[in-house]
């Protein structure tokens, strides 16, 4: 395609203006700036970082590129070192839990409350040169006919104009720029879920004790079962550095379909008898909530135009593995991809959505966008009821036939397990074709 | 642990809070719809209370601006923007 002449403005504010600073903003506009070009990185919160929020584990090796030194200068709460993944009944709890000391050498994943790492970013970005606008809500994009449809040039906040070659919505997952330009339809409830939190502050070494941790490491308890009451999602545990991240992610389809209240879900895990000792003598500091998109790869559709471009929640990019959920690290791959992307584009004078491709490509180059294409079943197999409430059941109740010494005589386990699919919901096709099902999609 | 009631929860967080609301209800829509009670039980900062005659109350100053009651709301119930910049909720962990 030609580029006609004039197509790049010489009397623009910047070259690029980032709408977000959250993680996926941020590192877009870190990366930009080091490459040379001029970046304002606007935030709608009085502070970056005032408006985000994370459950809290972040896989960190791509942050890691993007800065060397991040585990050294960056506020992270810990290292994680422990994986439980956890069927929670009614009466009962059933866990695979994993504790590995490589996972702390090099390190894996870090827990982050988002109020305290966001402003290092930001700091980091305006380091490079980034001009920071905080307490500043981007009402709009402004658009131009241009030769190839609807081209962005700039940003509206209040009665401000700003116009710059390229446009990065980095706005989350509400964003309502990308849905203003078309790029993003509303997602269908079963691609969405809220995430319901508290941090609960307790002493580190209490923290320590009761999940079993040295120093630094930390512990990422992922819970499917009674703590939603059968909704899907999940609940989760992480332990910060001294307070712990508790909180239930509901899948909106399921939440609204057996119509149960949000709150009554979360206070109900918060209460469960086997999750509330973890909690016990902590105190709640501060109660927050975010919407997930959940859709994976189906739900990434166009992520530039003309002029513009989408990142991180913005995008849709989170992955939901069953056993890792991922968000944070998706941003910083997308912010990388994009920043090169632009890059690219600016280099050749052509801010067409053409001359945005790099940003894709880039994208699904990328190990986070690979994984995004692996794990493209996973989402509907997480829709499978059954993983929410029989499966846990059917495990316990296995385990309580092993374990309950009643002065019966014994049985054979195989014998002990038919009895207990017997009684329940699941049947034994179930488990083949969910079994074949969750091998193809994780 | 002591999980406290919503309102004392949300007594936790720092809210810089805006003179205008953020969130308009076209009650029409919402009576027409019945998607009112939806609303009321996703919202996990208890903005919204529905009266008897299906009217939905707002309390904005609560907002957490997650968007879920947005995701659920019929089509036309809701009219939901970011507070003004600057306002709003300000989380101190995150």
């Amino acid at each position: 395609m030609t580029v006609p002449e004039g197509s790049i403005e010489a009397d623009l504010d910047f070259d690029v203006i980032v709408v977000g600073a959250g993680i996926a903003g941020a590192v877009t506009a870190y990366q930009l700036a080091r490459q040379g070009r001029s970046v304002v990185l606007i935030e709608r919160g009085e502070a970056p970082g005032s408006k985000n929020l994370s459950g809290g584990v972040l896989y960190c090796r791509g942050m890691q590129e993007v800065f060397p030194d991040f585990l050294q200068e960056a506020p992270v709460e810990r290292l994680i070192t422990r994986n439980h993944v956890n069927f929670l009944n009614v009466q009962s709890s059933i866990g695979i839990d994993y504790q590995d000391t490589r996972l702390a050498d090099p390190v894996n994943a870090v827990t982050v409350l988002r109020a305290k790492l966001d402003p290092w970013l930001a700091e980091k970005c305006e380091e490079a040169g980034v001009f920071i606008m905080a307490g500043v809500r981007v009402d709009c994009v402004l658009t131009q006919d241009g030769p190839t449809g609807r081209r962005v040039v700039g940003v509206r906040a209040g009665d401000d104009e700003l116009h710059a070659h390229v446009v990065v919505a980095a706005d989350g997952v509400n964003s309502f720029i990308a849905q203003e330009v078309g790029l993003r339809t509303k997602p269908p409830l079963n691609h969405l879920a809220t995430g319901v939190k508290c941090v609960v502050t307790m002493p580190r070494e209490s923290i320590e004790a009761r999940f079993n941790l040295t120093g630094d490491q930390g512990a990422a308890f992922a819970v499917v079962g009674d703590c939603t009451q059968g909704v899907g999602g999940g609940g989760f545990l992480y332990t910060n550095t001294d307070s712990i991240s508790v909180g239930v992610v509901l899948r909106l389809d399921d939440l609204v379909a057996k119509k149960k209240a949000a709150t009554d879900v979360f206070d109900h895990f918060l209460a469960h008898p086997l999750i509330a000792p973890y909690l016990q003598g902590g105190e709640v500091v501060e109660y927050g909530c975010h919407l997930v998109a959940e859709g994976g790869l189906d739900m990434i559709g166009q992520i530039a135009m003309d002029g513009l471009v989408v990142v991180g929640d913005a995008a849709g990019l989170t992955l939901n593995t069953g056993l890792t959920v991922r968000g944070m690290d998706l941003a910083v791959a997308s912010g990388v991809a994009a920043a090169a992307g632009i890059g690219s584009a600016l280099d050749r004078k052509d801010p067409s959505m053409l001359g945005l491709a790099g940003y894709r490509r880039a994208l699904f180059a990328s190990s986070a966008g690979k994984d995004m294409g692996t794990y493209a079943k996973a989402p509907s197999f997480l829709q499978v009821e059954r993983m929410y409430q029989d499966y846990g059941e059917l495990l316990g109740n296995v385990l309580y036939g092993v374990f309950n010494l009643n002065n019966l005589p014994r049985e054979h386990l195989v014998k002990v397990a038919f009895k207990a699919l017997k009684k329940s919901p699941v049947k034994i096709r179930h488990l083949i074709s969910d079994g074949i099902a969750g091998v193809r999609a994780l | 642990m002591n999980p406290l009631s919503i309102p004392q929860r949300l007594a936790k967080n720092r809210f810089v809070l805006d003179d205008q609301s953020h969130i308009e209800v076209n009650q029409q829509v919402v009576k027409a719809t019945g998607c009112g009670k939806t609303i009321v039980d996703c919202c996990p900062a208890h903005v919204y209370t529905q009266e008897p005659d299906g009217t939905l109350l707002v309390e904005y100053a609560a907002c957490l601006e997650c968007g879920t009651c947005l995701a659920v709301a019929a089509p036309g119930a809701l009219k939901w923007h970011y507070p003004r910049g600057g306002f709003g909720i300000q989380y101190r962990e995150g």
